[in-house]
């Protein structure tokens, strides 16, 4: 299940912007891989081109190679939405939808590709609620809307509904910056457990999260206002915290940045 | 009249404060305001009278927000009024007339009213035909609409969307009574072929079975609906268009990154968060079209016998009956007779348009 992601030379634009420049980093699997930075230096971007969810936006252009298991997930004959199908994600804002029940939301991945079976459908909705630590708290409202769940047990259900349909690769965009800090380690929780299955590449503004849960971690960096974003370094998460081989890096993580 | 209900009540109201703002250049929040005094109607004049000089009592109360809130509630109640007066109005007129009617208003379909001493009139054939036309019409435009708003939001290319809900913009301001001569001149016509085919081989079923007058003539509820139809897409599709618009691009990115393809996107995130929204515009289309009179007026061939529950037949709408008898109103009984039939047209469209408000609000209750 878990493949193995490499990014090669990623440059990518929305519109005229250049908007990132020049990424080649790899991501082994079953590994977890946070990318930090300052803020609009591409970190959403970068990921978004991982699934393609880029092509939601007017304009946005990647260039450059996104291997999964070696092929090209932007090569001519791939087709997003079963890129997308294989890349899960989830978002900062938790976004369940709002009139489907809990049982709905989880399974609606599956319902999509065409599952129709209900006792298979509830397997897999039990599973994956379970797999997000969530199966206690909401087994008795199953049928009740997502929407009115807490903010953390909503992000847990957005990761369900991601995992119910077995993702080669796990995105996740600022995942607890919504949340509170419990639930914020109840998610860092379950990415470590989830990392036995799936390979996963997390965006983070949190250093300690970065540093709890990720086995790598890729630092991004602005040259400056109007300047594409670019990779300053990625390493293994120990060596970025402790000793960082650029400038830059250090200035970041120990707080002098800017 | 009818059209005018929803529509003109919301802009007026926009208006007011507009106006407000502009005459005092700063809007300052109100500071629990509403709560503190039980305020008449008519505010602006007591606020004028008490500004000056008051002193520094309880609450601070800007005269902005007293003007503010004074035309606000003012207007506000001016509307309420006026429509009592209105509905007061036709009821009053009317019940002379049904006194002295001869038949049942509500249980019978005949309209006989050229004896002022012998008055018979009663609703029936022209709810049907009102009914007939606009629920028709109903049916034909909330499909057409519900495509070109979700081709207008989610499929077309950005540069050809503007220009095309423009045009379907300037639908909405073509008058009525091209719309009518179009209809019966142009369309109708065109349409004959279609009516007669839909005659020939659904006959058996009432709804398409011949009516009394002939089906070539095209003064039909078939012809009047189409043309009621595209009357009333404008309104529904931008009212759809504008709440599809709306749809939180959280939950969009969220099915595709499942791997929803794009119409699968809009079945699971566009239609369900615009679906209130839609029938209400819908709601709103249908109150036009039960209101409009010139079209209808040039489109449906007049007949006196008991129409048939068919597209084929003709007869009038409530409106377009009223606009038919306009010669007739020089005596006041008879008048009353048109009156009572404006009566039943009002609670129709006050009705659907309560009913699209309902919806509405309970979708804000529910999200
Ligand atoms: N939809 C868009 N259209 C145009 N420019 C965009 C768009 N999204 C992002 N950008 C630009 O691309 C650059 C990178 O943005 P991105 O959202 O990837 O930053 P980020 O690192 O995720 O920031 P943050 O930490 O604040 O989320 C920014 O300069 C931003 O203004
Ligand atoms: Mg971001």
């Amino acid at each position: 299940m878990a493949k193995r992601i490499d990014i090669k030379d990623v440059n990518i634009y929305y519109g005229k912007f250049h908007a990132v420049d020049s990424v080649t980093l790899s991501v082994p699997p079953r590994s977890v891989t946070a990318f930090i930075g300052p803020s609009g230096c591409g970190k959403s971007t970068v990921l978004r081109s991982l699934n393609r969810m880029h092509e939601v936006t007017p304009g946005a252009r990647v260039e450059g190679q996104v291997l999964l298991d070696g092929e090209d997930i932007y090569a001519a004959n791939v087709d997003p939405v079963e890129v997308r199908r294989t890349i899960g994600m989830v978002f900062q804002r938790p976004n369940p939808f709002p009139t489907m029940s809990i049982r709905d939301n989880v399974v609606a991945g599956l319902r999509l590709a065409g599952v129709k079976n209900r006792k298979r459908l509830d397997e897999v909705c039990e599973r994956s609620l379970r797999g997000a630590n969530l199966w206690e708290e909401v087994k008795d409202r199953l049928d009740k809307p997502g929407g009115g769940l807490s903010g953390g047990q909503q992000q847990r259900l957005c990761i369900a509904r991601a995992i119910a349909v077995q993702p080669d690769v796990l995105l996740m965009d600022e995942p607890c910056s919504a949340l509170d800090p419990i639930s914020t380690l109840a998610i860092e929780d379950l990415i470590t457990e989830l990392k036995q299955d799936y390979t996963i590449v997390i965006v983070t503004h949190n250093m300690q999260q970065a540093a709890r849960v990720s086995d790598q971690t890729a630092f991004f960096n602005l040259a400056g206002v109007g300047q594409p974003g670019r990779l300053v370094e990625v390493d293994d998460t120990e060596k970025i915290f402790s000793n960082p081989s650029q400038k830059a890096t250090e200035d970041y993580i120990s707080g002098r940045f800017g | 009249m009818s059209d005018s209900t929803l529509a003109d009540r919301s802009a007026s109201a926009q208006e007011t404060p507009r106006r407000a703002r502009v005459s005092h250049g700063t809007l300052e929040p109100s500071r629990g305001g509403a709560a503190s005094s039980p305020d008449t109607p008519e505010g602006p004049i007591s606020t004028a009278n008490t500004a000056q000089g008051e002193p520094a009592s309880t609450p601070v109360r800007r005269p902005g927000d007293r003007v503010f809130r004074g035309a606000a509630v003012g207007s506000g109640a001016f509307i309420v009024v006026l429509i009592a007066a209105i509905g007061l109005f036709l009821l009053l007129q009317a019940v002379p007339a049904l006194r002295a009617n001869q038949v049942g208003f509500l249980t019978s379909g005949v309209w006989n009213t050229t004896d002022p001493n012998g008055l018979q009139f009663g609703i029936l054939y022209l709810l049907w035909v009102t009914v007939a036309t606009s629920v028709l019409a109903l049916a034909l435009a909330m499909p057409v609409s519900l495509g070109i708003a979700l081709f207008l939001t989610h499929y077309a290319p950005r540069r050809l969307a503007r220009p095309f809900a423009y045009v379907v913009d300037l639908l909405a301001a073509v008058p009525s009574i091209i719309f009518g001569l179009w209809g019966i001149k142009v369309l109708g016509p065109t349409l004959v072929p279609v009516a007669e085919w839909l005659s020939r081989n659904l006959g058996f079923v009432p709804l398409f079975a011949p009516g009394n007058v002939s089906i070539g003539g095209a003064g039909n509820v078939f012809t009047a609906g189409v043309v009621l139809a595209v009357m009333i897409l404008p309104v529904i599709t931008a009212v759809s268009r504008e709440v599809f618009e709306r749809t939180p691009k959280e939950h969009i990115e969220g099915a595709l990154a499942l791997g929803a393809t794009k119409w699968e996107m809009v079945r699971t995130t566009v239609i369900p968060f615009g679906k209130a929204g839609y029938v209400s515009a819908s709601m709103l289309g249908l109150g036009r079209a039960l209101g409009e009179t010139v079209a209808l007026y040039l489109i449906l061939s007049g007949t006196n016998a008991a129409p048939k529950l068919s597209f084929f037949d003709g007869g009038a709408t409530i409106a377009s009956k009223i606009a038919l008898g306009s010669g007739e109103f020089n005596n006041e009984l008879t008048a009353g007779a048109y009156i009572a039939a404006g009566l039943v047209l009002f609670a129709l469209t006050f009705a659907v348009n309560a009913l699209a408000r309902t919806i509405v609000a309970g979708r804000k209750g529910s999200a």
